[in-house]
């Protein structure tokens, strides 16, 4: 299968006067449509080494090449519309925006595209929902849900744009064992629905075993890569 | 709706105390800028009226002191076809003589051709008793001279020239037209009683006249044509401005300071508003992060608060023109003299109100630009790491 996401040399260093180099030439490739784990004590950088392949950061040196296109040079807004059209987050704090309900959290990546909301794209958006098992809560106000729910629902805003690749980062980091089981689910159910390239950081070796593909970082290099 | 609009008014609607205060903070500057704007405005216009609206505003004379000029009815014609600002002019003879009663004292005699007069002088409206002066011999004099001479209706006066002439006439009435000097000195009569008086035959001392009152400031302007159109080197033409530059200089002073107001208060709204808008963009970090990471774009984010701005500017200055219209409104009803007129007299220039609801508009977008400078600087890179 051909590579969505391949990272070559990166190499991070945060600080300019005291130096510390938090990923060291990482080189890794994802498949199309493969779901991989990525796992490793805390402080490790695999919260650093997603946001740079999310292009929310920039790797010190090394380039991170999604669809064959290389993002190192490219400007802020370049990025910005990268992400919109490719990229979907799931982040451990859910990150819904509060003064919006719902459905209009999932339906923000859209509006934010530049499309105006047609009826097709708010059905697709409610059926999503449905797939999430949000339906009975898509009109609440996002602070009106469960965290189970707000994470659900942040999983169905990701997949509004129907990017290529998901991103998640300890997406059940603060919900309970069967919660985590079930957005887990779910995201393995999604992947296999829609061929969504998955990149799952958790710290729970339980989930990480669910994967295809499971990726430990320890002090800032791959210290193991399995592939099943 | 536009996204960052819609996302401006839910941001505005989440917080809604903040966002009500910071729409009266407006207010209340743009209330206070609208409310000393009519009343400098207000002040100014009465001070004028009182200082000029009775008096004349240009004046044609002889170039030379105390000489006379013919009383010339085409002349007058002229005069008056130089620009149509001009009002009706009338002709007058001043003469200066004395009046003598227990003591002997100096007094101008002015002849008028009455009907012209009015419409400079408003004789009949400050006739304290009695009536203006029709018939050959009557005089209508100044309320001061009155009280000083114990006079009334129907007295005859003696007046002695400068020629030590004695000539008498009858009182047809008295007038207080509000200013001591004029009270005390002025006896007003016919043109033809003062020609004869004095034997200047044909003769006047001048031609007065006033300009359109939206036009008092143009006065100099319009000597200036009548001067063109007259062209003759014996006469000089001389106008308010000239003759009262302490009060033009007064009055300047008087719009500079309130302006300075004006400027200081939108100043200090500006810089409130910009200090809280700063903080809503810290409070709404979070969401402006997440928003950048799922892709908008810098410019979006900015107008998000730049549209906050305009929209708390709109609502701001609609609520000032209200309080402030409002608060004229109670001043000019209950804060009354004991005659019923305002204490404070105010002028509304719908301009001016327009052009403080345009400035504060303008401010407020103004201050929200630094807001939203923060807003499309922020990295959401900051927000994810530390949550």
């Amino acid at each position: 299968m051909e590579n969505i996401l391949q990272l070559k040399n990166i190499n991070k260093i945060y600080g300019t006067t005291v130096k510390t180099q938090v990923l060291t030439d990482v080189n890794l490739s994802f498949e199309k449509g493969s779901f991989s784990s990525v796992i490793g004590q805390s402080g490790s950088g695999k919260s650093t080494l997603l946001n740079i392949i999310g292009t929310l950061d920039k790797p010190t040196s090394g380039d991170v090449i999604i669809n064959g296109i290389n993002t190192t040079k490219m400007t802020k807004n370049q990025l910005a519309i990268l992400r919109n059209q490719t990229m979907g987050f799931v982040f451990q704090f859910h990150y819904l925006l509060p003064e919006f309900t719902a459905l209009e959290n999932v339906l923000m990546p859209y509006r934010i595209g530049g499309a105006p909301i047609t009826k097709e794209v708010k059905d697709r958006a409610i059926e999503l929902m449905h797939i999430v098992g949000l339906e009975k809560v898509i009109n609440n106000n996002a602070t009106k849900m469960s965290g189970g729910q707000q994470q659900r629902t942040a999983v169905a805003r990701a997949l509004l744009n129907d990017p290529a690749i998901i991103l998640a980062d300890e997406p059940t980091g603060n919900l309970d064992s069967t919660t985590t089981e079930n957005v887990y689910n779910l995201l393995r159910e999604i992947n296999e629905k829609f061929g969504t390239t998955f990149i799952v950081i958790t710290h729970d070796r339980h989930i990480a075993e669910k994967a295809d593909r499971i990726i430990e970082i320890a002090d800032g290099k791959i210290n193991l890569d399995i592939r099943k | 709706m536009r996204l960052s609009a819609s996302i401006a008014l839910r941001f505005l609607k989440s917080n809604k105390t903040q966002t009500v205060v910071i729409i009266l903070g407006i207010g209340v500057g743009v209330a206070v800028q609208i409310f000393i704007g009519s009343l400098i405005l207000g002040l100014q216009t009465s001070l004028i009226d009182k200082t000029i609206g009775n008096s004349s505003q240009i004046t044609v004379t002889a170039e030379q002191d105390n000489e006379l000029i013919k009383n010339n009815p085409a002349l007058i014609q002229k005069i008056e076809g130089a620009d149509n600002r001009i009002q009706p002019a009338s002709p007058v003879l001043d003469q200066p003589a004395f009046l003598e009663a227990e003591t002997s004292q100096s007094v101008v005699v002015r002849g008028f051709e009455m009907e012209r007069a009015e419409g400079i002088y408003q004789f009949s409206e400050y006739i304290t008793n009695g009536s203006l002066p029709k018939e050959r011999g009557e005089f209508l004099i100044g309320s001061i001279l009155q009280e000083k001479n114990g006079l009334s209706v129907g007295d005859t006066i003696t007046l002695v020239t400068t020629d030590r002439r004695t000539v008498t006439g009858t009182i047809s009435g008295f007038f207080d037209l509000k200013v001591a000097a004029v009270n005390s000195s002025w006896c007003v009569t016919t043109l033809e009683t003062a020609q004869r008086i004095f034997e200047t035959g044909d003769k006047i001392s001048s031609i007065e006249m006033q300009v359109t009152r939206e036009d008092v400031f143009d006065a100099d302007l319009i000597a200036d044509a009548v001067a063109t159109k007259i062209n003759n080197d014996n006469l000089a033409v001389l106008n308010w401005k000239t003759q009262n530059e302490q009060l033009l200089s007064g009055l300047q002073g008087q719009s500079i300071s309130s302006l300075m107001i004006q400027v200081f208060v939108m100043l200090s709204v500006l810089l409130g508003i910009a200090s809280v808008l700063a903080i809503t963009v810290m409070q709404k970090s979070r969401q402006i992060g997440i928003l950048k990471a799922m892709g908008i774009k810098n410019r979006t984010a900015s107008l998000i608060f730049l549209t906050e701005g305009f929209v708390l500017g709109i609502f701001g200055a609609a609520t000032g023109v209200a309080f402030g219209l409002g608060l004229s409104y109670v001043f000019t009803k209950f804060a009354l003299n004991a005659d019923g007129t305002p204490v404070v007299p105010l002028s509304f220039d719908p301009n001016f109100i327009a052009l403080s609801a345009c400035v504060a508009v303008l401010a407020c977008v103004l201050a929200s630009l630094i807001p939203a400078r923060k807003s499309s600087k922020l990295d959401p890179i900051d927000i994810i790491r530390n949550n």
